[in-house]
């Protein structure tokens, strides 16, 4: 019980969609009469689920609904979810910017939250000035700020500007700084909401080393929101998926990074059918392109080293024999990294169905993390009939292949198990 | 009770709706940091890139004495009580200005600061507070200006009669203090949802200034009449203060008890529908 930092319970949140107008004062009017009567709110009841890209018939919608997780002391918590999931407003309940419709939060310690760094600058105030307003408005006082000042202006590395008013700050050197503060705040529970996307790879560096030393070194809790898997894989101890303001999955980090691959599977499945630019296409047709994993879920991308299928739907005259289907993967800079084709490894496709799934499956790739274009051909006798360039993109995301706790940090290449050991006598 | 004893283990509990006097006061006192360095950009950004910079301090209250003792003392004649104009229109503007700039901007509060309430959480009740403050500092500043004309007046000999009432001038200035900030929470937190009220009180503010005995005497006003300006609680504020500095007009205790009323209560109200409104206001400002 004692080491649980946050406890959210069936929190909701409802918004009300369009303006606000003259329409608005009879509902307002509406949910008072109803509330000096004594009876619950009449907007309630009502209101559907956020999916944004659908045009609802209700005037309320519900950002969040009921949702529920506890987050331990000394976890980072990753929040994921496409745009519109409810990650935001969840944020920003936590930070109390707004308050939830029901259900409720309860958290043990300071809750600091970086959903926008470098709030309360003023652009005429000197980087020194606004590290003292930034500080404040975040809830340290000023003796705190003044006996951090040197580590932050250290941290940021912005030393030398630090007298000059933040407008004549570059946009990387203002997020900095207030990542920065945010960073020395000390808080036992820290929010922090993408803003790793601006700065230089050097200070990305910085940050995420910053954010594990803050939860690993010093036991605090860290939630974190972000679009990018890598930094996720790479920091969070527990994951939570979101979709359309409820979670979908609450757990391990790798697992639910898959779940989150699976639940955009519409888009998933690539249409070829129509594709023009191809050569051929009578005797044998390309119709549709997937990625799966071993499990058979489509996906949108792999880790590195798993198992993958490459599924390839097609069309093609009865009766084909000696059908022979060749890959190309090939790094975006047009690098070829592999050919891959049943002739040479196995055997050609003897009396196919005139309507299927040609499928490829690559064990354990060692494609390094990366995108990679593959083009795909088909060949009847040796002879091509039909070929298509960059029919799917490969999507390759870190993971720990040499199981040793340590990520390669290769892009768009190979990985190659290797061993290494001294012989004592010169070669 | 359980549920009592279940929330005393946790350090922040966020719950959809919470009582109408919780206002958290104490957390305000913690964020007192905060309050210096809202004041301090005020200062520091008020003037930036001007060339006469903190002179318009005194430019301000100068010229808008001179348009009065112009247009309302030497085209309208209307009566000073027998003082100098200059110290009279200058007493009457130096106090009204104070309240007024605490209304004004207190009652735009939520909609001027969208973009900081809508990122950080911090007790919002700095924010008016910090306006207060920061107008009162420029209070000072003209007031001092005015004592010193009043001086130079005092030396060639006029007849002003300073007197012992300045001792209530503290009461005062919290009293229009009390007033703008009460007034200004109450028209701010009306103001999110239905901007309606916002373009009322541009010209209501100078409308009142002519309610409230600035640019006349109370006693010129017929007694038929009075009780409708005395109803307005800045008069009695305005009567002291010039009495106080100026021997002139009189001293209404009952008046300003009478203002000490509507100040507590304003300040009451404001408050509790400001913490309110700032609960959720980030949804329908």
């Amino acid at each position: 019980m004692s080491d649980i930092a946050i406890k959210v319970e069936n929190l909701s949140k409802q918004y009300r969609l369009g303006q606000v107008g003259t329409g608005t004062i009879s509902h307002d009017l509406n949910r008072w009469w109803h509330s000096i009567r004594g009876k619950e709110d009449p907007y309630l009841k009502i209101g559907e689920s956020n999916d944004r890209t659908t045009k609802g018939t209700s005037e309320y919608v519900w950002a969040l609904q009921d949702i529920n997780f506890e987050v331990k002391q000394g976890e980072v918590l990753g929040i994921i979810g496409k745009n519109g999931a409810g990650k935001s407003t969840l944020l920003k309940i936590l930070s109390k910017v707004t308050s939830p419709t029901t259900g409720s939060i309860k958290a043990r310690g300071r809750i600091a939250s970086l959903l926008e760094v470098g709030t309360g600058f003023h652009p005429e105030m000197t980087g020194r000035e606004n590290i003292f307003m930034n500080g404040t408005i975040m809830g340290m006082n000023r003796h705190e700020i003044a006996s951090k000042l040197e580590e932050i202006v250290e941290f940021a590395g912005i030393a030398k500007y630090i007298d000059t008013p933040v407008k004549r700050y570059s946009s990387g050197m203002t997020v900095r700084l207030g990542f920065a503060i945010a960073a020395h705040l000390e808080p036992e529970i820290l929010i922090v909401d993408e803003v790793l996307a601006v700065g230089d790879a050097e200070f990305q560096k910085k940050a995420i080393g910053k954010m594990q030393d803050v939860s690993k070194g010093e036991g605090r809790t860290v939630l974190f929101v972000s679009h990018n898997m890598v930094s996720v894989e790479n920091l969070c101890t527990k994951l939570v998926v979101m979709s359309q303001g409820s979670i979908n999955f609450t757990g391990d980090v790798h697992q639910g990074i898959k779940q989150y691959n699976y639940s955009s599977n519409k888009e998933l499945l690539i249409n070829i059918d129509e594709r023009q630019d191809r050569n051929g296409g009578e005797v044998v047709r390309f119709t549709k392109f997937q990625i799966t994993d071993a499990d058979d879920h489509p996906i949108e991308m792999a880790f590195v080293g798993e198992t993958i299928c490459l599924k390839f739907g097609y069309r093609a005259i009865p009766n084909l024999e000696n059908v022979v289907i060749r890959i190309e993967i090939k790094t975006f800079s047009g690098h070829r990294l592999s050919i891959l084709n049943n002739y040479h490894c196995s055997s050609p496709f003897e009396k196919i169905p005139d309507s299927g799934t040609f499928c490829c499956k690559i064990h354990s790739p060692t494609l390094a993390q990366g995108d990679y274009e593959i083009n795909a051909k088909c060949l009847v006798d040796l002879k091509e009939v039909d070929s298509i360039e960059k029919i799917g993109t490969l999507k390759i995301q870190n993971a720990d292949y040499y199981g040793t706790g340590k990520m390669p940090n290769i892009k768009d290449g190979i990985l190659l198990q290797q061993s290494y050991f001294i012989e004592k006598s010169l070669i | 009770m359980n549920q009592e004893e279940e929330f005393s283990k946790w350090d922040t509990v966020i719950l959809p709706k919470r009582g109408l006097l919780e206002l958290h006061l104490s957390e305000v006192w913690k964020y007192r940091d905060l309050l210096r360095m809202f004041v301090k950009r005020d200062f520091v950004t008020y003037y930036k890139q001007t060339i006469l910079g903190p002179v318009w301090f005194f430019i301000q209250p100068i010229f808008t004495t001179l348009t009065y003792m112009l247009i309302f003392g030497n085209v309208a004649k209307i009566s000073t009580d027998g003082m100098p104009q200059i110290l009279f229109y200058m007493s009457g503007v130096t106090a009204w200005n104070y309240f007024a700039e605490c209304f004004n901007k207190t009652s735009t509060v939520f909609k001027d600061n969208q973009a900081i309430f809508g990122k950080v959480h911090f007790p919002r009740l700095i924010t008016p507070l910090s306006i207060v403050v920061s107008n009162l500092i420029k209070f000072g500043i003209q007031l001092l200006l005015f004592v010193l004309i009043l001086g130079y007046y005092l030396w060639s000999g006029t007849s002003i009669m300073p007197n012992s009432a300045l001792l209530l001038l503290p009461v005062l200035i919290a009293l229009m203090a009390g007033l703008g900030l009460g007034a200004g929470m109450l028209i701010t937190s009306m103001t999110t949802k239905y901007r309606d009220l916002v373009f009322l009180l541009q010209f209501g503010i100078q409308l009142l200034m002519y309610a409230t005995p600035v640019i006349y005497p109370l006693s010129t006003i017929p007694e038929k009449y009075k009780w409708i300006i005395m109803a307005n609680p800045m008069t009695g504020i305005i009567e002291t203060f010039r009495y106080a500095f100026l021997g002139s007009g009189q001293l209404n205790w009952q008046l300003l008890g009478y203002d000490v009323a509507v100040t507590a209560s304003l300040l009451i109200l404001g408050t509790i529908v400001f913490n309110k409104t700032e609960r959720t206001f980030m949804d329908t400002v």
